[in-house]
């Protein structure tokens, strides 16, 4: 039937359009950025340098922002994370109070970046700064570890979620079969249920931290916006992904934009990578 | 086994339900903070006045957002004109087409396009769009949404999809039916409660997106209506109000965030709930 | 003569508001093998739990009655000190994947963080081992996960693992149903050679099996206990009407 080959190789097409889409996207990305790779080459990743005054562009200051706000948020939000899992699958029996309980969970992840940041801006970053002034650090308020908090609050979500379907698919044989040896419900849960699930819950980590990688709005509010190399986890920096917000606009000369651009693929490079590898290794998960 | 580690033992179960529950509550602590927050702050300053009139000058008090309602209605909506369609299309397509290894890549292309950040998307949208219109523009923020709410579309349309039981395409197929027709007539239907929720949680999703908008469709301080023009947003009013140094803008931040919040958690209830019903 | 292990008192045992085991009196004589044998929703397998207090985990799960293990009334102490002297064998074969085999063996006390030294583990390992008929067919491969073993093999390395804990009683929950035929006679010639060292109760609805391996059997019927004996004399003279009806094939 004509109606019906034309109607398959539409669908066919679609698929098609999807690998366009993000093959353009990287081609795009890799093709503006040829400016800045042929000006600074690999130095481009560890020059502190960032000086559009004198076109002279280094993106290490903004890796190390990326890492250290990536990793310390989420460090942040591992215990909080694992306990949601925990609490959601282990210990809390009542359907509806779990229900519940799991969309307040969600909902985090479900308020606007812009407005995460705007809390953080206005009201986190105050509270920051008489905390630091009461410890003697410079009282900026704003910073990575600011950023770190702001970040781990949001990422919480993701990784709860999937620990918690990867430990409810336990099966309750394997965890009868240590209660039947005399072991509590935590030994239970150390010795059998965790490791057990653990790929699982490691890519669930991994998928908050490539959350928390690209995240922008937020950040941009609460870094404090300083090109420089941060000294301290309370300074003020810069991510990636907040540079290329603030200064995108403010952009003048080709080699400027080709070199956050180049930043940005970076940034897209990076959060492949973590895509594949969260696939591998659930995809090693069954038992 | 002695007497002693018994009791240690039960000690430590006993403390490890205490963290795992002191935890769990302390993570959702945050979101009623912000939402208390920013709805204390943001409330009074909502009246009639505030949504339908237009912002005043920088620097001067007073003013509304209505531009910025607008165009986040235009903008969310040509977007979701965009990634509705494709979506549906594409969830079709890899849930008919499951097994093949074609499908399994097209699979994880979206996937991957799930975790680019939107700021990269923004990028993506500008050099595709607004460089060779050489203007800031509504349609290319709405392309850029377009891009991130598809793989939500294309989820659960795929999903749904897979839930419609084998017996049923074999009762159309054994009727006679034209493959279309059993994909148009008697699929997609079945699935409609599952597209509906993925649109709805898609659109929940891009309502509060800034970070494409920041140089696509950039703001406005008038109303716009143009597509090839820049339009406000709120989202990107709620950016540069917040980062002004404009007490008044503060407030105005807060006020367009509580009515920001409200539209998006409330869709993304709604959308949560219905999904409940056909995940069962 | 027989000595009284464990004595089951008035025991009635509840799922909410539905009650599953009316009131059962029963006495397991030590160093035999006792089955508990009945059609399915008969109450056996919730008669065990309740022995080693798995049944209380259960929603809604509640018990009235004692059981006494020596004297002692299990539910007057913590239910992890019960466990620790009562061995359970599921029917489904359950070794912890995450486990080698030498873990699993002493999982038991990996699980209760109970530090032995080397030379104690090893012995405990093989001993055990031994004993449930499996140490030959893995002694060079102790430190791999199990997953690669026979369902029989990994059964035995459940057996093993219980038996690791030098339990008072052995509660085996229909420990063939998902196995082989060889691998079920290898089991059943296990039980009748553990029973010189470990108590045995056996669950099971398999009439022949009873038959080959217990001493003693009791016959439950919709949660009540009908009849109680010595193995061959109720095979061949029941004295319930029941019982010779489920030995026939006519109930159940």
């Amino acid at each position: 039937m004509r109606k019906d080959k034309v109607f398959k190789i539409v669908l066919l097409l679609s698929g098609f359009l999807i690998v366009a889409l993000l093959s353009g996207i990287f081609l795009s990305l890799v093709f503006s950025s040829i400016p800045s790779i042929k000006e600074f080459g690999i130095n481009f990743l560890f020059s502190k340098d960032w000086d559009p005054v004198n076109n002279k562009f280094g993106a290490l200051p903004f890796i190390i922002g990326t890492l250290l706000t990536s990793v310390i948020s989420l460090l942040i939000s591992i215990p909080f994370s694992l306990s949601i899992s925990i609490f959601l699958s282990e210990i809390l029996k009542n359907k509806l109070i779990s229900n519940i309980f799991q969309t307040f969970v969600e909902l985090i992840a479900g308020i606007p970046s812009v407005i995460v940041g705007l809390w953080g801006l206005f009201i986190l970053a105050p509270f920051m700064r008489t905390l630091q002034s009461k410890l003697g650090i410079q009282p900026i308020g704003v910073g990575i570890f600011t950023a770190s908090i702001i970040l781990s609050i949001m990422i919480i979500p993701y990784s709860a979620s999937i620990g918690k379907e990867v430990i409810s698919m336990v099966p309750i044989e394997v965890k009868e079969g240590a209660i039947s040896l005399g072991a509590t419900e935590f030994e239970t849960l150390k010795s059998v249920t965790l490791p057990f699930s653990f790929n699982g819950i490691f890519a669930g980590f991994l998928l908050s931290f490539g959350r928390a990688f690209g995240e922008t709005m937020a950040v941009t509010m609460v870094i404090g916006n300083s090109n420089k190399i941060p000294e301290s986890i309370f300074s003020a920096g810069q991510t990636m992904a907040s540079l290329i917000a603030n200064e995108f606009t403010e952009a003048t000369t080709k080699l400027y934009t080709s070199s956050l651009i180049e930043i940005g693929l970076i940034l897209f490079i990076v959060s492949i990578l973590i895509n594949i590898l969260g696939r591998l290794i659930i995809r090693r998960f069954s038992f | 086994m002695n007497e002693k580690t018994i009791k240690r033992r039960i000690f430590n179960n006993k403390l490890y339900k205490i963290f795992v529950f002191l935890f769990s509550f302390l993570s959702i602590i945050p979101l009623f903070l912000i939402i208390y927050f920013v709805l204390i702050r943001g409330i009074k300053y909502i009246n009639l006045k505030f949504i339908f009139s237009m912002p005043k000058p920088m620097g001067e008090i007073g003013g509304g957002i209505f531009n910025a309602i607008v165009g986040s209605f235009i903008i969310v909506g040509v977007a979701a004109l965009i990634a509705i369609p494709i979506g549906i299309i594409v969830g079709v397509f890899l849930s008919e087409y499951k097994e093949k290894k074609y499908t399994e890549i097209v699979k994880i292309l979206v996937d991957t396009l799930q975790g680019i950040p939107s700021i990269v998307i923004g990028i993506i949208a500008y050099l595709w769009i607004v460089k060779p219109l050489r203007q800031f523009s509504a349609i290319s923020g709405s392309i850029a949404l377009s891009f991130i709410m598809l793989p939500l579309v294309i989820k659960s349309t795929e999903e749904v999809l897979n839930l419609v039981p084998v017996e049923i395409k074999e009762a159309a197929y054994a009727l006679g039916a034209p493959y279309h027709r059993i994909v148009l007539k008697i699929l997609l239907p079945s699935g409609s409660v599952g597209i509906l929720t993925g649109t709805l949680i898609g659109i929940s999703r891009i309502l509060g997106e800034t970070a494409p908008l920041l140089f696509t469709a950039f703001g406005n301080q008038f109303l716009n209506l143009n597509l090839l023009k820049p339009m406000n947003t709120i989202p990107y009013l709620i950016y540069v109000y917040a980062t002004s140094p404009y007490k008044d803008w503060h407030n105005q931040a807060f006020a367009a965030s509580t009515i920001l919040i409200i539209i998006v958690l409330s869709i993304n209830l709604f959308g949560r709930f219905m999904e409940k019903k056909w995940k069962m | 003569m027989e000595n009284v292990i464990l004595k089951i008192i008035n025991l009635n045992a509840y799922y909410g508001s539905q009650k599953v085991l009316k009131n059962v009196n029963l006495e397991i004589y030590e160093n035999r093998v006792t089955t508990i044998l009945g059609p399915s929703g008969c109450g056996k397998t919730t008669l065990i739990r309740c022995i080693n207090r798995l049944h209380e985990l259960s929603p809604g799960a509640r018990i009235e009655g004692q059981i006494l293990l020596k004297g002692e009334d299990l539910y007057q102490i913590e239910p992890m000190i019960v466990r620790q002297k009562i061995g359970m064998v599921f029917q489904k074969p359950n070794p912890f994947p995450t486990m080698t085999i030498y873990d699993n063996v002493i999982a038991g006390y990996i699980l209760s963080g109970i530090k032995l030294s080397k030379e104690e583990k090893d012995k405990i390992v093989e001993e055990s081992l031994i004993k449930s008929g499996l140490w030959d067919e893995v002694k060079e491969s102790l430190f791999k996960k199990g997953t690669f073993l026979s369902g029989g093999q990994q059964q035995r390395l459940c057996i093993a693992r219980a038996l690791a804990m030098k339990p008072e009683i052995l509660l085996l929950d229909e420990p063939t149903s998902a196995l082989d035929p060889v691998a079920t006679s290898i089991i059943e010639e296990l039980i009748i050679e553990l029973k010189k060292s470990v108590t045995t109760v056996l669950v099971t609805h398999n009439i022949g099996q009873a038959g080959r391996v217990s001493d003693y059997t009791a016959f439950f019927y919709l949660g009540e206990l009908i009849e109680f004996g010595k193995t061959t004399e109720m095979f061949t003279v029941p004295k319930s009407k029941k019982t010779e009806e489920y030995l026939i094939g006519k109930i159940g």
